[in-house]
């Protein structure tokens, strides 16, 4: 099993993302064996049409007044039945396959989630999530796309060809062998044309994708553009941008439109030769006119699948090549699992410690060199420090979002790395600077730490966090509904419901990253009140910008470039009139 | 389609020898089987030798080869066409999309904006691409098939006057009937999506809560529903397939009775029927190339619609002449006069919903002020007070409904909107930096030189880390500057403001990721340096604003402060409030 998991990782692993997709399908092989089959019967009776149309039509050949019509007559109802029976077979093929298709895509799509919400919070440091979503959004549309349809389709196209060709043999040995001629005169240009044309139509689509990128991110600084007066240079920029994609498209179209009407060509050239050599036949006495219409109604049949080859297998590879994507994500590496004896931190009093924590993003870039901290029960620690020199990435640490490097870090002289790491969480309520709404009423963000809050214990912490009387404001108060980016509520606004809603979560301890950065002073101080409150009995860690914040602080840790700078309380490191004093003093300049 | 036909027409002309040579192209196509029958039917057993099953053999070549050509020949000139006019029309969208005013996007949708310039465009390239030949091949298909097959055999061809109309209303019914359904998975595809963005950038608060169960479950929920509805959407599109067959099928099957009838009444000959059903391939053909016309008109008539909005925008906010324009009531550099203003006048809160028309509403109040050339002002007020507003004002990206805005000595409305905005160097609230060099960035297509630029970037305290780079000032940047910090972005973007000595700066909210240190240093470089440019600052900190020549405090749009730090600390209840703290602490330090 390990051993094959590491043969998927490589990239351009076709048949490894191939067997993992049929993986996939296995929960409806039998459901699928059956579509095989009934596609079997469904295309047989496709093939076994025409010859009844043919022997119609020989019966009828048989000139004015003499025609058999008890004959014409069997004939025509049995491509009735054979025509109704196909048609059937053809909606319930058609019918199950989606229905497994979509199965199959859902799955996976739940697969993915489920793995996103295994990952590290790493991974989504490192990836865009425009990346991420079109995994599900685009690659698995494609994966079933291609398996509600393609399955199917090389499955009675390879009947149909393989059927088509033992009729026209047995009408006419040397009419098949003409035939014939034409494959590989089609299936050499498909592969021709479509070395000339794939380059081009995936030149098209880079060049639409710089478009995109390029309008999406001019129109969004267009308030800018149009204050520096450089909408010229942003207009001659889009036409040449604007030109390459109009030339993409004409290249890529002035190759692609000439496969049709080439393959109608090749078509209508074997058509042409049959007729010739039927003449030759006819005279000759080897066929009929009715054995030579058949023959006709073949080969336009045997010719159809030829012609679509080259595009299903297109399909095919797409979706396997979506598949690797989609695989690709499922193989990243999850968050250490707990270890079967990690234990669960239970009645927490708060006190942390971190002892010669070191840690680094990348390796060789370390951002945190000798992390030395203790934080008693009940006390309130502060971290400053200039932009850069490692705030957030004790936060992370903190929370188990990435392990140290080296070092430990103890909750109650636990070391948390041996914890249950839903309980390391726990422990903590959090306020980040980044603040995060999604999209459902004020009342569902907020009660989002807390399953089963009552509406008191919702307005209780809106109140607290002062945003009560703006929520009263709005026209269905609790009950609105707020968008995803918060578009809708401003940057401030989001942060107080971020507020209360870890008011709400009431953990042991506290998290504050610049928990209050884009609230008025004023407003920020009403906060403050509340979060004395709040903060009381609890171990809290504070970043913030405005020292004013944290001048109450127990401890404060000065950060610069990674290290412990200096480490007192305010009133000590004011005295020391070192490099904390310069940071303090900087803000009434 | 008049927007369509707008940027086609030129090549009229043009579009109309496409359709000619598809046209003569499509007629020799019709003509082979035509020939293939009469091969069989009359020359074949009329004639004792070979040469004349030779000649028409060769008719039949020649016909294969000359179909080839002019149907390739109307391809390639119908994408000329294509590429030609889309490009006209994108570079106009585009144009009228860059100088909207900011009531035209507010009401569009930045969005919905985007979209309209790419896929929308998309559908309507390859619609006029597709329209010119097969909207010739289709329709010649349909008729052309049906009236060979008139002319071949009238009772025949009946039987085809009668299955096309229903195969096409059947078509036409189930599409009908499956496309909306569509609409609705592309819904609760969107709903899955937003979820899985949600959890994307909110993934640290799901984890410290340890919402995954939960987040997973509100996911299943949703990628279930998803599923569901995908099913019945699919069970309704795959009928046409298997439906337009039997038909087809069903049509033969007549076809082969009555012909067999005819034949025996000595009025078919046997030739005949064969030809017939090559005829039907062709008209089935035809019925489904018009199904796919009318379904690609309807898409592309739809996105030329949303495009034609935007192209179709009146230019707003076009200068007013000198003679309409108002005179300044004294000589100050940058003058509000009882101006009153918010964003939905004109459509109420209909297009945004009662929700931000409701935020917005409150935006400003009667406002005036007045600073001196080389003056400084300081807009201070807690979020949502308007003061971003203040600016939209001063450089016109919106008109106020009331009161008047001037300039330098001259009414905002009558200036030129770019020699308007070359006087201000501007910092807005969330500014953007371009995926482009530093230096491009910074210069912004200005004449700034190299010893301008280095001063802008050592003023705006950014030249020690541009200069960490290896490449400098040529280095680049992501799109959204997002391989830069909070704090460099902003640091790039006063150097922006700066670099061309403008008259008049304007930082909105410039400094808030700048620690106070390096925000100090800033300030102070900016006194020093621009002392002669009239400035406005709008802050959140009182730090920022402490040392200008007056202060604004807004409250929700209203102006309840005005005056120096000095005089507002008597004068002003609410300024003294967001000052309080800040002397507290000043006091240790001194």
């Amino acid at each position: 099993m390990a051993k094959r998991d590491i043969v998927m990782k490589k990239p351009k692993d076709t048949r490894g993302a191939l067997r993992r997709l049929l993986r996939y399908l296995g929960p409806w092989k039998y459901v699928i064996a059956g579509v095989l089959g009934l596609s079997l019967i469904s295309n047989l009776l496709n093939l076994w049409g025409p010859s009844l149309a043919g022997s119609a039509i020989r019966e009828a050949a048989a000139g004015p007044g003499r025609v058999n019509f008890e004959a014409v007559g069997r004939y025509a109802s049995l491509m009735l039945l054979c025509y109704l029976g196909s048609a059937l077979l053809g909606f319930a093929i058609s019918l199950s396959m989606t229905v497994v298709s979509r199965r199959v895509a859902r799955n996976m799509r739940q697969d993915v989630f489920s793995k996103l919400m295994r990952l590290p919070v790493g991974y989504f440091d490192r990836h865009q999530a425009g990346d991420i979503i079109s995994r599900v959004s685009y690659d698995i549309d494609v994966i079933s796309t291609c398996l509600s349809t393609d399955i199917v389709q090389i499955m009675s196209s390879l009947i149909t060809v393989v059927g088509s060709l033992i009729m026209m043999i047995s009408i006419s040995l040397p009419l098949s062998a003409l035939t014939l001629v034409t494959v590989p005169v089609a299936v050499g240009y498909t592969v021709h044309m479509r070395k000339i044309t794939q380059p081009r139509y995936s030149r098209r689509s880079k060049s639409y994708g710089v478009l995109n990128g390029f309008v999406e991110e001019m129109l969004s600084g267009q308030k800018t553009i149009l204050a520096y007066a450089y909408e010229k240079r942003v207009e001659e920029r889009f036409d040449s941008i604007n030109t390459d994609a109009a030339d993409a498209f004409a290249d890529a179209e002035h190759y692609g439109v000439t496969i049709g009407p080439t393959m109608t060509a090749i078509n209508n050239l074997g058509l042409s030769l049959i007729g010739l050599l039927g003449g030759v036949l006819y005279f000759q006495g080897h066929i009929d006119l009715g054995r030579i219409s058949s023959f006709v109604l073949y080969s336009r049949k045997f010719a159809g699948p030829i012609n679509a080859i080259a595009e299903i297998f297109n399909e095919l590879f797409s979706a396997l090549s979506a598949a690797e994507r989609v695989f690709s994500l499922l193989d990243e590496e999850e968050e250490t699992a707990d270890a079967p004896d990690a234990r669960l931190l239970t009645r927490i009093r708060g006190d942390v410690k971190a002892e010669h924590v070191s840690f680094g993003y990348l390796p060789r870039v370390t951002v945190l060199h000798d992390l030395n901290l203790e934080a008693p029960a009940g006390k309130l620690i502060a971290i400053v420090g200039p932009t850069g020199a490692g705030k957030t990435t004790i936060i992370n640490l903190l929370m188990r979002f990435y392990d140290p490097g080296s070092g430990v870090i103890r909750i109650d002289g636990q070391e948390i790395r041996t914890a249950v790491r839903r309980s390391v969480r726990g422990a903590y309520a959090m306020v980040l600077q980044d603040t995060w709404v999604f999209r459902g009423t004020i009342f569902e963000n907020i009660a989002y730490g807390r399953e089963n809050a009552t509406m008191e214990e919702v307005v209780a912490a809106a109140k607290a966090a002062r945003i009560h009387p703006f929520i009263m404001r709005l026209p269905q108060g609790y009950d609105t509904v707020i968008t995803e980016d918060g578009g809708n509520i401003s940057k401030g606004q989001k942060q107080l419901l971020t507020i209360a809603r870890a008011m709400l979560y009431d953990a042991p301890m506290l998290i504050l990253d610049e928990a209050t950065s884009n609230v008025d002073t004023a407003t920020e101080r009403e906060i403050q009140k509340a979060m004395r409150e709040l903060m009381k009995q609890k171990t809290c860690f504070v970043i913030a910008h405005r020292l004013s914040t944290i001048e109450s602080a127990d401890q404060i840790l000065v950060l610069r470039d990674g290290d412990v700078a200096e480490q007192g309380t305010h009133r000590e490191l004011m005295d020391r009139k070192g490099f904390y004093y310069q940071l303090y003093a900087a803000q009434f300049e | 389609m008049k927007l369509i036909w707008k940027y086609a027409g030129p090549y009229r002309w043009f579009i109309l020898a496409v359709m000619l040579v598809k046209l003569t192209g499509t007629m020799t196509e019709l003509m082979v089987p035509y020939v293939l029958e009469h091969l069989l039917d009359d020359v074949v057993p009329a004639s004792g030798d070979a040469w004349p099953v030779v000649l028409w053999g060769g008719v039949m070549l020649f016909l294969t080869f000359a179909t080839r050509f002019l149907n390739m020949t109307a391809n390639r000139m119908s994408v000329r066409v294509a590429r030609n006019s889309t490009y006209a029309l994108r570079r106009d969208l585009f144009h009228t999309a860059l100088n909207l005013s900011g009531r035209q996007i507010d009401r569009v949708g930045l969005p919905s904006l985007i979209s309209r310039m790419t896929s929308d465009t998309y559908n309507v390239q390859s619609f006029v691409r597709m329209i010119q030949t097969m909207g010739i091949r289709a329709p010649i298909m349909l008729l052309g098939g049906i009236v060979i097959t008139l002319t071949m055999d009238t009772g025949l061809a009946v039987i085809l006057c009668v299955t096309a109309p229903i195969m096409i209303a059947l078509i036409t019914f189930i599409s009908w009937k499956g496309i909306p359904l569509y609409d609705k998975v592309q819904q609760r595809m969107d709903s899955l999506v937003r979820i899985m963005r949600e959890n994307i950038t909110g993934i640290r608060v799901v984890k410290a809560l340890s919402k995954e169960p939960y987040e997973e479950k509100r996911y299943g929920a949703a990628n279930a529903a998803m599923a569901r509805q995908e099913v019945r959407a699919s069970v309704i599109m795959s009928l046409p397939g298997p439906v337009v067959t039997l038909f087809l099928n069903l049509g033969l099957i007549l076809i082969v009775v009555i012909g067999a009838r005819q034949v025996d009444a000595g009025v078919t000959a046997p030739g005949v029927i064969l030809a017939f059903l090559t005829y039907f391939n062709m008209i089935l053909m035809g019925v489904m190339g018009l199904n796919r016309i009318f379904m690609m008109m309807s898409k592309a008539n739809a996105s030329a619609i949303r495009i034609a909005e935007i192209v179709e925008m009146p230019e707003d906010l076009t200068p007013v002449p000198e003679a309409a324009a108002e005179k300044p009531p004294d000589d100050g550099a940058l003058i509000f006069d009882r101006v009153s203003f918010n964003y939905d006048a004109d459509e109420g809160a209909g297009l945004h919903g009662q929700f931000l028309g409701e935020q917005r509403l409150k935006s400003l109040k009667d406002i005036s002020f007045s600073v001196r050339r080389g003056g400084s002002l300081g807009i201070i007020g807690a979020t949502g007070s308007g003061k971003t507003s203040i600016v939209n004002l001063l450089m016109r990206f919106y008109d106020p409904q009331e009161g008047r805005v001037f300039v330098d000595g001259k009414d905002v409305r009558a200036y030129d909107r770019d020699s308007l905005h070359r006087k201000f160097g501007v910092v807005f609230q969330n500014d953007v930096i371009f995926a482009d060099t530093i230096r491009e960035n910074v210069t912004f297509g200005r004449e700034v030189t190299e010893p301008m630029l280095r001063q802008a970037a050592k003023d705006a305290m950014a030249l020690s880390f541009i200069e960490g780079y290896e490449d400098a000032f040529d280095h680049g940047a992501d799109i959204h500057g997002a391989n830069f910090s909070g704090g460099q972005k902003q640091r790039l973007l006063i150097a922006r403001a700066l670099a061309a000595n403008p008259e008049i700066l304007i930082l909105d909210d410039a400094s808030s990721a700048l620690d106070y240190r390096t925000d100090a240093d800033l300030r102070r470089a900016i006194r020093e340096r621009h002392g002669e440019a009239t400035t406005v600052v709008i802050a959140q900190r009182i730090s920022s604003v402490l040392a200008l020549d007056e202060i604004l405090v807004l409250h929700e749009g209203e102006m309840i402060g005005r005056g120096t730090h000095a005089e507002l600390m008597r004068t002003c209840p609410e300024y003294q409030d967001i000052d309080i703290y800040r002397t507290q602490m000043s006091e240790e330090v001194t």
